[in-house]
């Protein structure tokens, strides 16, 4: 016999590992990239390629002659990033500014703060603010979905339902009108809308969720409290004024809500630790992309919303605590 | 629904070898070494002394104080010597050797098979002789049992919770006591049930021993006062805390005992020997020990002799297999590693697992991702990410503000972690170092 270990209890581990809820998200996302494909065909397979790709090499990279640590780009975090990064920019971006993406991304999103589990901020969304504010013109020109399309920067463009709708009602136009000018929202459901490479089908990313819920690796919380929370205050406006607010359901529908509120808020470093505060901080993110959709200069708010409640992740987590065995009194018979 | 506690809680894999193993009493071995510490509190203080004759059932060492417990021979001989032994810690601790000559019983325990239903002690007769007979908790923390059938004065117990979970995955000592002496639990039951001046006690049995569900239900038909309550298969079910909760929805308050919500939980493996000590006079000196693993060829549950060699009950189960990694003393969440297999059985001993090389090796710490699944599984609602890096950090303060003390060390924490964190390992040290403060501070 060889010498016996000694080491503390537990002497069981479950054998859930960082990869295995990694390269689950990457599985929950699959329905979405190819929903993606389809949708923008060559476009798409660039744009992820590039952001995937280069996510990798940059943390490996920075990793190595930076850091000079052990590299993890295969612990799935980075792949992440790089999906997450393709799917909230046009399918016709230019592969440099795809690349300068993935740098802010990884650089300043993800290392700069001490890497996975350290980053504050979504580190895709770091990186799709920045390209943003940097290239606004080709940031905002949104490929047109059709099937299968075999080209890549060479698209027609137009708007997608989120801009069409806040440009008419800034012109006085009548919701239901404008409702008329855009897909239907079955279409919106099923992805058939203009927007980011993957962030448009709505019932791909709602298999995801379910994937993801499915392993345990998410709870319902967030996803729950900002789409919930957007409806019931766009459903608020509507009834309040249904002349001048969208109905719930478009809003709900279009943009990147839904890939926001499942993939993008609940990102494990970059959102509360407790149920309690990851519903606090779905509403707050809920509610901050209905105002700026709704009150402010752009047509979609969910990026800048899910940042801004990042920033108050500390705060949630110091004040907002699990709910504590025996807390509640004890109920005298 | 099945009733189960209300927060966290995980599913490790049961691996219940020995379970519908029939119990077996192990071969009486030549030599025992009986420590003087085999429970919470104060060790007890030896009475006997070298070339000294003694009986099965003979006191050798005195209790010394309230929280403290009697110990009895397991074996009759004569004393050999009264020593230092390495424990199961690793530790060197005093402890009586006993030569074993023959097997004569004390006259007056009485060793019949015959159930006896009749309770004519009063409670206070019934405090004494289970303090008498040095019973303690058996399902492992070893708390002297006199003194949770003594409610302080101005609380008043409700209802006696009967643990019969055994949530630890590997072991079934409890599950098969129940199968084969469940006439005799019940009997213990009411005793206790008489100590405590209380009129009903629920025993609660995770839904993984449907067998032993069955049985203990259809004895209990003839027991009004007893409920048998099926649980949701959840560990740590069998935490007094958690299977308070889980049977009568009740939480204790941080920091309290069981009895301020009118509950005293006893192990049901303790309450057999309560029905023992007395109904038949017969002190604590052996206990069911599960003896479990992958690789042990024979898994079995043993009636052992406290102060039996652990070596013997390896023995019996077949060897130690090639493959040994690991020896644990109890269940595979909160059982410790043994430093060897050359240690005596002890009272607390519910079970040994032998666990394979490949297992014994915990994988390397990764970043704590923030994924809180250490949270989700957390049993008392704590944070267990936080409570490790407070702890490394030192900051005693915050520990404390961050309920520390209210772990209850099931390790479900460090169980989930994908990034293999060792949790626990830090908390118990927190847990340690503010526990001294707030003790310096009372004083
Ligand atoms: S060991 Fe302590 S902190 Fe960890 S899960 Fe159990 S009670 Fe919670
Ligand atoms: S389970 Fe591990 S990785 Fe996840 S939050 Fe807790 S300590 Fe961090």
């Amino acid at each position: 016999m060889s010498t016996l270990t000694i080491s503390p209890s537990p002497h069981v581990h479950s054998g859930d590992s960082v990869k295995k809820n990694m390269y689950g998200v990457i599985l929950a996302l699959i329905p979405a990239l190819i929903i993606s494909v389809y949708n923008f065909g060559l476009g798409a397979i660039v744009v992820t390629a590039t952001a995937v790709v280069s996510c990798m090499l940059f943390e490996h990279l920075i990793q190595k002659f930076l850091l000079k640590q052990e590299t993890t780009i295969w612990d799935g975090s980075a792949m992440i990033t790089g999906l997450l990064l393709a799917f909230n920019i046009p399918s016709n971006l230019p592969i440099f500014i795809i690349i300068i993406g993935a740098l802010i991304s990884i650089g300043v999103g993800k290392m700069s703060f001490g890497g996975l589990g350290n980053n504050p901020f979504n580190p895709a969304l770091v990186g799709r603010v920045f390209l943003l504010i940097s290239y606004p013109v080709q940031m905002t020109s949104w490929p047109i979905a059709k099937a299968l399309p075999f080209s890549y920067t060479d698209v027609t463009t137009g708007a997608t339902p989120l801009s069409v709708m806040k440009e008419a009602l800034a012109n006085g136009e009548l919701p239901t009108n404008v409702l008329h000018e855009i897909p239907s929202y079955r279409d919106l459901f099923l992805g058939l809308q203009g927007g980011s490479a993957g962030e448009m089908a709505g019932i791909a990313i709602l298999l995801g969720l379910g994937f993801m819920l499915f392993r345990k690796i998410i709870t319902w919380h967030i996803p729950t409290a900002v789409i919930g929370s957007v409806f019931i205050f766009t459903g608020l406006l509507h009834w309040i004024n249904p002349l001048m607010y969208a109905p719930p359901m478009f809003h709900v529908l279009s943009g990147g809500l839904f890939l926001g509120a499942v993939f993008m808020a609940t990102d494990y470093s970059s959102s509360p630790m407790s149920k309690k505060g990851g519903l606090i901080f779905g509403i707050g993110i809920g509610v901050l992309t209905v105002a700026i959709r709704v009150f402010g200069a752009y047509p979609e708010g969910i990026s800048f919303a899910i940042l801004i409640m990042n920033a108050f992740v500390p705060l949630i987590d110091k004040y907002i605590k699990p709910k504590r065995f025996g807390e509640k009194p004890a109920v005298a018979k | 629904m099945l009733k189960t506690f209300s927060l966290g809680g995980i599913h490790p894999p049961e691996n219940k070898f020995s379970a519908g193993k029939k119990i077996e009493a192990l071969p009486v071995p030549s030599q025992v070494a009986i420590p003087v510490s085999q429970h919470i509190g104060a060790p007890a203080k030896p009475i006997v002394k070298k070339g000294d004759a003694v009986k099965v059932g003979t006191l050798i060492a005195e209790s010394a104080g309230f929280v403290s417990a009697n110990i009895h021979s397991p074996v009759s001989g004569t004393v050999f010597k009264v020593d230092d032994i390495v424990d199961a810690s690793g530790y060197r601790k005093p402890a009586i050797i006993i030569n074993v000559d023959g097997d004569e019983w004390e006259e007056n325990i009485d060793r019949s098979t015959e159930l006896k239903k009749d309770i004519t002690a009063t409670p206070e007769e019934i405090v004494k002789a289970v303090a008498n007979a040095g019973i303690v908790g058996l399902g492992g923390a070893t708390f002297p049992s006199h003194v949770k059938l003594s409610v302080p004065p101005g609380k008043t117990c409700e209802v006696l919770i009967l643990n019969a979970v055994e949530c630890e995955p590997y072991l079934t000592a409890d599950h098969q006591l129940m199968m084969e002496k469940g006439e005799e639990i019940m009997v213990g039951t009411q005793i206790i049930m008489k100590a405590l001046k209380v009129d009903k006690a629920v025993i609660g049995i995770e839904n993984n021993k449907p067998d032993a569900i069955k049985h203990m239900e259809s004895l209990a038909s003839s027991y009004p006062e007893i409920t048998i309550e099926p649980l949701k298969v959840q560990y740590p079910q069998g935490g007094e805390k958690q299977l308070i909760d889980a049977c009568i929805k009740r939480q204790i308050p941080s920091g309290k005992l069981p009895i301020e919500v009118g509950a005293v939980v006893q192990n049901v493996g303790t309450t057999l020997a309560v029905y023992e000590a007395v109904q038949k006079n017969k002190p604590l000196f052996e206990r069911v020990v599960t003896i479990t693993g992958k690789s042990v060829s024979k898994p079995s549950n043993f009636l052992t002799r406290i102060g039996t060699p652990l070596n013997n009950l390896i023995d019996a189960a077949g060897g130690l297999p090639e493959d040994t990694g690991k020896v644990i003393g109890g269940g595979p969440m909160m059982g410790k590693a043994l430093v060897s297999t050359d240690i005596p059985i002890t009272k607390g001993s519910s079970g040994v697992l032998i666990m394979p090389n490949e297992e014994a090796k915990r994988k390397p710490m990764q970043n704590c991702i923030k994924c809180s699944k250490c949270i989700t599984v957390c049993p008392m609602g704590l944070e267990p990410y936080l409570l490790m890096t407070v702890s490394d950090k030192q900051v005693w303060d915050r520990a404390e503000e961050e309920n520390i003390m209210d772990c209850i060390e099931c390790g479900s924490c460090s169980y989930t972690c994908p990034s293999s964190r060792p949790l626990l390992d830090y908390i118990r040290l927190g847990k340690g170092k503010v526990g001294q403060i707030m003790r310096s501070r009372t004083k």
